[in-house]
């Protein structure tokens, strides 16, 4: 490459002779940097096929780079604001995946495959837990200078239970989900292709979880604003009315606008949706996402009077609090005056004050000092039961509670067998309660009852969960004739989920 | 209440004292050393303990030899008071100095590791004393939270990523010298906190090194636990601010200064990016977090 030669010449004064020259500049270089760094991020899924042949066993079948971009997708659409998404759950929607693609493996190798996969996106051996490449620039003299560029694509983050959630990265989000050539520290940007991709793919309920992330990241403004505003009224120069908050203002203004943008795409999205749409399930769908948006508008509409209310908030605080008397102050302002210039110096330079403020800062301690006779007497006693299983406890007195349970567990498991009914053949409730008659007196209470509960079957939280099959109750308008019950005479059946196949289709379709 | 220290009262001892001081005294000087060197015991707790530091304020002849006992032990006196009781800190090369390899073995040998665990220090000094004027008031008390340090840090080091974006600065450190990466990338690139197989805090991520840091303050009586929110929320001790405000600071500003960094003091700090950015960050609440 010319850019060598060509690096020093840029920063002088170019005369418009030299406009033509074919070399490209500072500014491809720092594109291709930026490629690099956009390739960089692939790297990891690579080499996860290159390191399958290390595993101990036959790991040959499965294709590793693929399980591992699914995990990604997985945590991308599976984390909420405030945490991130659950292990557990991105492990367990893996599995399907993993186990189509070497099907007569044992299961705990499935497992073993997608715990892997997850865990050398996080990088778990590494003490960063994440990936470094190198790559090389030309800096403002024309030298060549390799730099390390350090990217992680999954993180954990600490939830509000104290427990270890997963989030993808933005580098994750923008290299693997959207596309390559991007800036891959922007957080705008993947909201944005995430949000597109999932708009032209007709895929609803992702845009309904992108459409609540953004209300939550109002909601975040909301709370931004309102801390600012409580700030203001204790003391009015601790927030920065000159710069910050005006930017946080026309950030949030600016937020507001573009999200209508994209609620009226989601609008006009559902409308086709529910338009098109045959099935009852799409159609209540597109109807919940209405809602959602309806709420992120009422949100925004909120906090955009909010907004209006800050500059004469400001105004107000600034007349009360000009005139009360200075307080004393301490030399030293610990952030101000330490740890911001600490974290702009180059690190060979910030041990120095860290270590001063380690030596100074963190207290003192009692050195043991022991004795050798006493170290004999130590060593020769025996080892203290160690009492940490803490006192006994007292055998607590049992009393046999009566089981005043209205059906025993064989009833229910008549009732149970009773209904599991063939997918292709409904029955009449009439027709399951007289049979049930026939086999206990009791059984038609617990038939009934099962089915009303089957009329408004939770097909979600079915679904979620993996199960294969559901029961459902339909009334169709006909009377039940009983002599017990009264009311509808459902339609009682059995539908078949493809929970694995939905779940490979949600996939596929990205 | 505090007992000016300056390098020339070693030479009190040579004055004529106005009454003979007794062994018995000097035992009790070296006792009222022994209680300041229980760093969680307070006078308010204590009788005995309560009644030399009592002695220690009436008594000048007394109160100067329990200062020679601590000098003695290579000890700086802070203050003595009944609210901090004998505030001590350990001079340089005193055998009560915490040094930083016995602190974490890791940090003995990892340059980065030695930073992150002595800025954990300096962050939670700084959360726990935003204001300066936080320092100078005696009845102040700082109240932090693990996972709000580190939030905390985090938001600081964005902000100076964001300042390196808008001048178009590379902030990727050459490979060659890894020395010369800003000192922000080596927090903001460390993971915040990791699942390990037997559920406690990955002690190489920045909530680790923080808790590290939290819990080796409540041993030196600096910090009180007061619950188990946001990952442990902290109150702070009134040797705390002592240690941190006549010691540690200064110390690390006196380094900052070698180096030729002079951050500007023009008397009212408030006015500096910290104050706001604390109101932000506090409670780990970050705004504009990305999808």
């Amino acid at each position: 490459m010319t850019v060598i030669a060509d690096q020093p010449a840029e920063r002088e004064l170019r005369p418009p002779a030299q406009g033509a020259r074919p070399a490209p500049g500072p500014a491809a270089d720092e594109g291709l940097a930026r490629r690099l760094k956009a390739l960089a991020c692939t790297a990891p899924l690579h080499d996860l096929d290159n390191r399958k042949v290390n595993l101990a066993g036959e790991y040959g079948g499965y294709a590793m780079a693929e399980v591992g971009l699914a995990a990604i997708d997985l945590v991308t659409l599976h984390m909420d604001f405030d945490t991130g998404a659950d292990r557990e759950i991105v492990l367990a929607r893996l599995l399907p995946r993993v186990a189509a693609q070497s099907p007569d493996r044992p299961g705990a190798e499935h497992q073993r495959v997608a715990r892997w996969v997850l865990e050398s996106l996080i990088n778990v051996g590494s003490v960063d837990r994440g990936f470094r490449a190198v790559y090389g620039t030309f800096d403002a003299d024309g030298g060549y200078v390799r730099r390390d560029y350090d990217f992680k694509l999954i993180e954990e983050v600490p939830g509000p239970d104290g427990g270890v959630y997963l989030r993808t990265t933005d580098e994750a989000v923008n290299v693997l989900v959207g596309a390559l050539d991007t800036d891959v520290t922007s957080a705008q940007i993947a909201a944005e292709v995430k949000l597109e991709v999932l708009i032209r793919r007709g895929r609803l309920a992702d845009a309904q979880l992108a459409a609540e992330q953004a209300r939550y990241r109002t909601v975040q403004y909301a709370e931004t604003l309102r801390r600012v505003l409580d700030a203001t009224r204790r003391n009015v120069r601790a927030v920065d009315w000159m710069q910050a908050v005006p930017d946080l203002i026309d950030e949030a203004l600016d937020h507001i606008a573009d999200r209508y943008r994209h609620e009226n795409a989601i609008l006009t999205n559902i409308r086709r949706a529910r338009d098109e749409a045959e099935e009852p399930s799409h159609k209540r769908q597109a109807a919940e996402l209405v809602d959602i948006v309806k709420d992120c508008i009422r949100r925004h509409t909120q906090l955009q009077a909010r907004l209006l209310e800050a500059g004469p908030l400001f105004r107000a605080e600034q007349d009360r609090q000009a005139f009360a008397a200075p307080t004393a102050r301490s030399g030293i302002d610990l952030y101000g005056h330490l740890l911001a210039p600490v974290l702009r110096l180059p690190i060979e330079q910030a041990i120095r004050p860290t270590d001063a403020f380690f030596a100074h800062g963190a207290g003192l301690r009692t050195p043991t000092a022991v004795r050798v006779a006493d170290l004999v007497d130590l060593l020769l006693t025996p080892p203290v039961e160690r009492e940490h299983l803490g006192a006994e406890l007292p055998d607590p007195d049992l009393v046999a509670t009566p089981d005043d349970s209205r059906f025993s567990e064989a009833q229910l498991e008549a009732a149970l067998d009773l209904l599991d009914l063939p997918p292709d053949a409904p029955r009449r409730l009439s027709g399951l309660l007289a049979e049930a008659r026939r086999q206990d007196p009791e059984l038609p209470y617990l038939v009934a009852l099962l089915a009303v509960h089957a009329a408004s079957p939770p097909v979600g939280t079915a679904y979620r969960q993996g199960e294969e099959r559901l029961l459902f109750a339909v009334d169709d308008g006909a009377t039940l004739a009983d002599p017990e019950f009264g009311g509808a005479d459902l339609i009682v059946g059995s539908a078949l989920l493809d929970a694995v196949g939905m779940a490979a289709d949600r996939k596929d379709a990205r | 209440m505090t007992t000016p220290h300056d390098a020339s009262w070693p030479a009190a001892e040579a004055e004529p004292a106005p009454a003979a001081l007794t062994p018995a005294d000097v035992a009790d000087a070296a006792r009222l050393v022994s209680f300041g060197l229980q760093a969680k015991l307070l006078p308010a707790r204590d009788a005995e303990y309560a009644e030399l530091v009592r002695r220690h304020r009436e008594d000048p002849a007394f109160a100067r030899l329990a200062d020679a006992v601590a000098t003695g032990l290579n000890l700086v006196v802070l203050e003595v008071s009944a609210r901090a009781g004998m505030a001590l800190a350990a001079a340089e090369e005193s055998v009560f100095a915490v040094r930083m390899g016995d602190y974490s073995r890791r940090a003995a040998s990892e340059t980065t590791d030695r930073f992150l665990h002595g800025l954990a220090h300096l962050a939670v000094a700084a959360m726990a004393f935003p204001r300066p004027e936080d320092l100078a008031d005696e009845g102040y008390l700082g109240r932090i939270t693990v996972n709000g340090v580190d939030a905390f840090v985090r938001q600081a080091c964005r902000r100076l990523e964001e300042q390196a974006e808008l001048t178009g600065d590379n902030t990727d450190p050459s490979s060659d010298a890894p020395g010369l990466e800003a000192a922000w990338r080596v927090w903001a690139r460390r993971s915040t906190t990791g699942a390990t197989k037997d559920a406690r805090r990955l002690s190489g991520s920045t909530i680790g090194i923080t808790g590290k840091a939290v819990a080796f303050l409540v041993d030196s009586g600096f910090l009180q636990k007061a619950s188990d929110d946001a990952g442990g929320t902290y109150r702070t001790t009134a040797r705390y601010q002592l240690q941190v405000r006549d010691l540690a600071g200064s110390a690390a500003m006196a380094e900052l200064i070698d180096l030729g960094v002079v951050p500007v003091t023009d008397g009212s700090a408030t006015l500096l990016p910290a104050d706001h950015s604390d109101e932000l960050v506090a409670d780990a609440g970050l705004p504009f977090h990305s999808l």
